[in-house]
């Protein structure tokens, strides 16, 4: 559904039900350059199951107006005023890679707000490579092509979709270079790059949080997630085995069941 | 710093598979069944509502034909791929799932005999009708379009005159039209071009031909390109508005890169059908792991053929972009860099009667209705694959009564060129008879 935040065109996929912002709501939160395209295998699920669900594009992403925050704490700023603009009060919040700094900085931000945290491939801080910086700040599409070498693991580079007949890679490639890869990846790397509050902030976290790290990581390493769920009080960690930095896609059915239980133990439909 | 995917060689091998997911089996396995265990009603539900990935049953989709969808994707650098019961079923859904009763597509008139009649004869008893136009008419494509057309379609290398479609620029017009231009890109292969990387939207295949080369089994394919905008217009309602049949869900929004697929398979398959068998899935992908070997060769053999046909005394004229002279050379260098497939035209002096007595008399090449095969075939298109055609349309369509069409094959050269003399020996005779 497309609605204003901050006099904006914002669009956010409501997993296929029309929006409810009487139900408990989820927020789901994209990682560098993608959009709400990456979580369509959560977010029907829970949409479909008595939660209003937004997986939202960020300024200036997917389908998305406006122009790409430039920082972190935007960013995070910019999640906390979502809530309120579909006219809701809270929130359980899922984010994914960039999307994990952006819900910790709006939990920091917003406390009030957000009943639970989600991290999927998640880390403290997520210096990037320069030279991958550079080639993603210069548009170049080589830029896209390293990204989801490094995003992916086994089953992303050999195959096997929980979708039968989509193919990993090229899938994230085309939600990438859907914009200006400058625009949007270009402007997400720097805004990662620059980040340096995670561990500050993680410590400061006081609600029902989880982690879920995929063993072959190769983007945000499943040390660096340990590191980040070490951080923040009594975090949960999931891992699950064989999988790189794209569970919610390359084990998407795990993902789901983890999420799954988590949801229900801490953020329970009401009766 | 370079990435690390897989290359061409290597997907065509191990694409879409995981021995580690399949009981370490290092071939792919035969998922000879219709159907599969749900974990329970929670889990059934969800796979019917399109939440999460999984397999129902296998007009929907299979595991072992899931492989060969995932490889040729990954090979055609695509998003998505369906494959289907044959070519001409990948064809059909592909329209099916793009147009409305009352729509209109723009078709390249030199195609396989059986896709002209889909759109000439078949499509419009469900309300779609087709301009044709000729495939070197780039200016043509332009002009055909109109308010309810839908898409281009066309194959690169038009079968059987070998005229070629000038892809990039037709690509242009498509997109000044917000509508996608779809490949048939049979004759190619993905070895000898992506069609993504000029401009096409959507790509189909006959996997029956050079995909597999062993002509046992048939099958089709859908590629999506993940390039086209189904949101830029209001051409599409059925991609981007609610869609009754899973709680409206919007294709074009929740699927982007892979809308037209997941559609194509939600409705296609379910409501029609057109389902590969696992077996032949099976059979498919073992062509496919020799692809490039095989396209090689089978382009070099056909360079040899060129040349040797050119300069024969019984052979009016040749049909082929590599051969000197041939008007679409120049853009097939540009499009076609690694060879231009083995699929040769050629004129036999003597006309039709002389081509039968070619077709009669060669041995080794085999006369049947089909190409791609690691065999050289041959047929009389106008008497065979382009038989229901009228003497207009076969004119439109650029078959003469002297074509042969020749599908050169990976036998030794010498041993085709030796068959081919005792054919050309026996189509002279009618011809002296003639002159008495």
């Amino acid at each position: 559904m497309k609605f204003k935040v901050r006099g904006i065109d914002t669009f956010a996929s409501t997993g296929g039900r029309p929006f409810d912002k009487n139900k408990p709501l989820i927020i789901f939160v994209h990682g560098s350059g993608l959009s709400h395209m990456v979580w369509v295998l959560q977010t029907r699920y829970f949409a479909f199951r008595g939660y209003s669900v937004l997986a939202v594009d960020l300024p200036g992403h997917g389908l998305s107006s406006g122009e790409s925050l430039k920082t972190i704490e935007e960013m995070g700023n910019w999640i906390g005023d979502v809530i309120g603009a579909v006219g809701c009060k809270e929130a359980s919040l899922v984010g994914h890679s960039q999307g994990c700094l952006v819900t910790m900085e709006c939990v920091a931000q917003h406390p009030e707000k957000i009943k639970t945290l989600t991290l999927m491939g998640g880390a403290s801080a997520i210096p990037m490579n320069p030279e991958l910086l550079k080639l993603a700040e210069e548009s170049n599409p080589k830029a896209v092509d390293l990204m989801m070498d490094f995003a992916h693991g086994p089953a992303g580079h050999f195959g096997g979709h929980p979708v039968p007949g989509l193919y990993h890679l090229n899938v994230g490639s085309m939600i990438v270079q859907n914009k200006e890869i400058k625009d949007t990846l270009g402007v997400d790397f720097r805004a990662c790059d620059n980040y340096k509050n995670g561990p500050e902030v993680a410590k400061k976290l006081d609600l029902p949080t989880l982690s879920i790290l995929g063993a072959q990581d190769r983007m945000c390493r499943l040390k660096d997630g340990k590191i980040l769920a070490d951080y923040i009080k009594g975090s949960d960690v999931k891992i699950i085995e064989d999988c790189g930095h794209m569970m919610l896609l390359e084990e998407a059915d795990q993902t789901l069941e983890i999420l799954k239980k988590f949801i229900a133990e801490h953020y329970p439909l009401p009766n | 710093m370079d990435p690390k995917t897989y290359k061409f060689d290597t997907l065509s091998l191990h694409a879409g598979y995981q021995p580690s997911k399949n009981a370490g089996s290092r071939q792919v396995p035969i998922y000879q069944t219709t159907s599969y265990m749900f974990d329970d009603v929670d889990h059934a539900a969800a796979l019917f509502n399109l939440e999460r990935g999984g397999h129902i049953y296998s007009r929907m989709s299979n595991p072992t034909v899931q492989v060969l969808e995932e490889r040729v994707c990954a090979l055609e650098g695509g998003t998505a791929a369906l494959a289907t019961a044959s070519g001409m079923s990948a064809i059909f859904l592909t329209i099916m799932t793009l147009c409305n009763a009352g729509d209109h597509m723009v078709v390249s008139s030199q195609l396989y005999g059986g896709t002209v009649n889909l759109f000439r004869l078949t499509l419009p008893k469900f309300g779609i009708k087709t301009t044709f136009v000729k495939p070197r008419d780039t200016e043509g494509f332009k002009k055909a379009i109109q308010p309810n057309t839908k898409g281009i379609f066309g194959e690169l290398v038009g079968n059987p005159g070998n005229e070629l479609m000038n892809m990039p620029e037709v690509s242009n017009i498509a997109k000044e039209a917000g509508i996608p231009l779809i490949i048939d890109s049979t004759y190619q292969t993905p070895y000898l071009c992506k069609p993504f990387e000029h401009g096409a939207d959507l790509v189909v295949h006959s996997l029956t031909k050079w995909m597999s080369g062993n002509g046992s089994s048939m099958a089709g394919i859908l590629v999506e390109g993940g390039t086209f905008d189904w949101m830029q217009n209001d051409k599409f309602p059925s991609m981007t508005e609610p869609y009754e049949g899973y709680h409206g869900l919007s294709f074009a929004e929740e699927f982007g890169p892979t809308a037209f697929t997941m559609m194509a398979r939600a409705e296609g398959m379910r409501d029609m059908g057109p389902c590969l068998a696992p077996q032949n899935a099976w059979n498919i992908l073992h062509g496919l792991e020799t692809l490039s070997l095989r396209m090689e060769k089978h382009c070099s053999n056909a360079l040899k053929m060129v040349e040797y046909l050119s300069n024969h005394e019984s052979v009016a004229w040749v049909s082929h972009a590599s051969a000197p002279g041939h008007p679409d050379k120049e853009l097939a260098e540009k499009i076609l860099p690694k060879g231009t497939g083995s699929m040769i035209a050629f004129g036999i002096k003597g006309g039709k009667e002389a081509g039968a007595a070619f077709i009669n008399n060669v041995k080794l090449a085999s006369h049947l209705a089909n190409v791609g095969d690691a065999r050289t075939l041959v047929i009389h298109p106008a008497s065979a694959t382009h038989s229901q055609m009228d003497e207009a349309t076969l004119k439109f369509a650029g078959l003469s009564h002297d074509m042969i069409r020749l599908s050169v094959g990976l036998e030794d050269f010498e041993d085709i060129v030796n068959d081919f003399e005792d054919g050309f020996r026996a189509a002279k005779k009618p011809r002296l008879v003639a002159n008495k």
